[in-house]
């Protein structure tokens, strides 16, 4: 990350791979999480996430490459020397232990004088809001409860960095979008670095400063959440993040910072060169467009500018409420569109039904060309 | 007939712990008011208890050499629990640790002594501690000993019996603990900043408590009372209460005597027990 000043940087992973028997499960990633930010790293299960997590908490040593915390290398140093804290994602509480002592834990381990644990102590159940339970023991709780003394517990030792790994997988629906609230606004208040490992977009989406999306054991792209949405550098970030389109062909132009292909059936599509400068369509190569569902529209009669028009026919409509999602057979191909209904309206020729034919278009700057 | 069972819940119950009931006064209930009795009896010249009624066979007990007896007896096993439990902890632990499919092959392994007579293994240990046997080859080869040492007859060699013989008793509880442990609160406990030690004591040892105690008790209990292993390894020079009880009721001659001091060590070791139960129940408590 060269435009980040290493000042900054709270946690760095400089060329880290970890190798379980022959499997790379991290392979050659390198990231750096900036100072007080909340930084997610999102992927499918497998992808490498939670064993970045446990090699930054000290639990697994990289096969090569090195973690720096606090522009520290960590080398071997064991988890009990690390100035970061857990939050695991079975929260991993004492259960011989009452909360407060689940959460003086960490202050006796480091020798905290006792009147200063309890204030402590009390400071963090005020935190997480549960001073009331102190005296409970974990399987007393309900979920959401025991997710708030795991908060507590690592937090209470003011760690550099605070490690979640899937913290809100075990909550409910509901309890989970309270808790995504909670978390983001109480990262704010104690300003301590967040690192968050989840497979949910949209968790990710909404409580992120920045995203490290995996794959495979790789890290292939790191932005906001804007950046990752509107600019995935691949095929796959823009398949996972949200919903797409893809519509394969081969290059037939290169225009600026844009580029044409033509599909197999003959059809031109154009959208902005995406996947970052070393990415460069060439002509005659293979590439996708990728354009989401909700920057497509769909119209009676042909458009003026022909530019990404194509005749389609509609081919099932969903109405769900705020927008009305409407299949078309683009050729072969199935394209989702989402048509915000802006409208309020019961007239029944309003929406587009199965059967009709109508016009799709998108502009070529809210479409990206991708080659990988 | 079964109006009559729906109508009384008394009934029900009392048929439901028949046979369960009927086994415990059969086997022990009976057993042991037969014992208790001949506690209270004096005998005659051939040895065979007789009435009136006395308490001579428990002022026989008190003396002074049997109540060091017990306490020996109490000691050695004590010493042979603390000795199983160190041996047997690491090796619950690493059975536990290893590959799911792995570890019942290790546990009958454990168990494998079992299917050989009890007897022939004490010999197998008498052959390996005697004079020029391995145990002093390996002393004198090491360079320890000049030449070879009494191991047998000792304290040391009923040690030694006790602890082999008990061993799979203190294994197979701490291994049961042990396999439902979550080692995530080992990794927890290290990254709230305790080190390996720390959360050994302090999360590992307070959690897999019941298995702790319950081995214990399975290896103190038997210890106490054993007769075989004193027998063989002890060679008539060292003796714990046991073997002096079955004496009483063999060459001796004695059964007030042998059932009076049955009687006094089962209540001792109860008590024990009892205690030693109430210590854990702390900890257990909140599992």
């Amino acid at each position: 990350m060269p435009d980040t000043p290493t000042a900054d940087i709270g946690v760095e992973l400089r060329d880290v791979v970890k190798k379980f028997g022959e499997v790379a499960a991290v392979d050659h990633v390198s990231l750096a999480v900036r100072n007080k930010e909340f930084f997610a790293m999102l992927g499918p299960s497998g992808c490498g996430k939670t064993t970045c997590l446990r090699m930054i908490a000290g639990f697994e040593r990289p096969t090569s490459g090195e973690v720096y915390i606090n522009g520290e290398a960590q080398g071997a140093t064991p988890p009990f020397e690390r100035n970061v804290n857990t939050v695991f994602q079975s929260y991993a509480l004492f259960p011989h232990m009452t909360v407060a002592q689940n959460v003086a834990f960490g202050l006796e381990m480091r020798g905290v004088a006792a009147p200063e644990v309890k204030r402590r102590v009390g400071e963090a159940l005020e935190l997480v809001r549960l001073p009331h339970l102190a005296s409970r023991y974990p399987k007393q709780m309900s979920g959401g409860q025991q997710q708030r003394v795991a908060l507590a517990r690592a937090l209470v030792n003011r760690p550099q960095v605070l490690l979640l790994d899937e913290p809100l997988g075990a909550l409910d629906q509901k309890l989970r979008k309270e808790m995504q609230l909670e978390l983001k606004s109480l990262q704010t208040q104690v300003g301590i670095t967040f690192v968050f490992v989840t497979h949910d977009q949209e968790e990710a989406l909404t409580m992120s400063d920045r995203i490290c999306v995996m794959s495979q054991g790789h890290a292939l792209q790191v932005g906001t959440p804007v950046e990752i949405y509107e600019r995935p550098n691949c095929r796959f970030v823009a398949d996972f993040i949200g919903e797409t389109n893809f519509i394969d062909g081969t290059v037939s132009a290169v225009n600026g910072d844009f580029a044409t292909l033509k599909t197999a059936a003959g059809m031109p599509v154009t959208g902005r060169i995406g996947g970052g400068p070393d990415a460069r369509p060439t002509v005659g190569a293979n590439a996708t467009v990728s354009v989401r569902p909700e920057k497509i529209t769909l119209a009676e009669k042909a458009p003026e500018s022909g530019v990404n028009a194509h005749e389609v026919r509609v081919f099932s409509v969903g109405y769900v409420g705020s927008d009305t999602r409407v299949v078309v057979k683009l050729g072969d191909a199935n394209i989702d569109v989402w048509e915000q209904n802006s409208v309020s309206t019961l007239d029944p020729n309003y929406f587009f039904r199965p059967g009709e034919t109508a016009w799709l278009t998108f502009k070529p700057e809210n479409a990206l060309v991708l080659t990988s | 007939m079964m109006q009559r069972f729906r109508e009384r819940p008394g009934l029900r119950l009392f048929s439901l712990m028949l046979p369960g009931g009927f086994w415990l006064i059969v086997f022990f209930l009976i057993p042991l008011a037969v014992i208790g009795a001949i506690s209270f009896m004096g005998r005659d010249d051939l040895g065979s208890p007789t009435l009136p009624w006395t308490t001579d066979a428990y002022a026989q007990a008190f003396d002074p050499i049997y109540l060091q007896l017990f306490l020996f007896s109490m000691w050695l096993s004590l010493l042979t629990t603390l000795a199983t439990l160190i041996i047997a902890m690491p090796v619950a632990l690493f059975i536990a640790r290893m590959p799911k499919k792995w570890r019942n092959l290790m546990i009958f392994l454990v168990m494998i002594p079992f299917w050989t007579n009890f007897l022939v293994r004490t010999y197998a240990l008498l052959f390996l501690l005697r004079a020029n046997g391995p145990m002093n080859n390996i002393l004198m080869g090491v360079g320890l000993i000049q030449e070879p040492i009494s191991l047998l007859s000792t304290p040391f060699a009923v040690w030694v019996g006790l602890v082999y013989g008990n061993l799979p008793f203190m294994i197979l509880p701490l291994y049961s603990s042990l396999e439902k442990f979550d080692w995530t609160l080992i990794e927890a406990a290290n990254d709230l900043g305790a080190n390996t030690v720390k959360a050994f004591f302090r999360v590992m040892l307070p959690l897999t408590a019941p298995g702790l105690l319950a081995g214990s008790i399975l290896t103190f209990v038997p210890a106490v009372g054993s007769y075989i292993t004193v027998e063989l390894m002890g060679g008539g020079k060292t003796t714990m209460i046991g073997r002096v009880i079955a004496t009483q009721f063999g060459t001796a001659g004695n059964w007030p005597l042998g059932s009076a001091m049955s009687l006094i060590l089962m209540v001792i070791v109860t008590l024990a027990a009892v205690l030693y139960f109430r210590a854990g129940r702390g900890e257990r408590m909140a599992l």
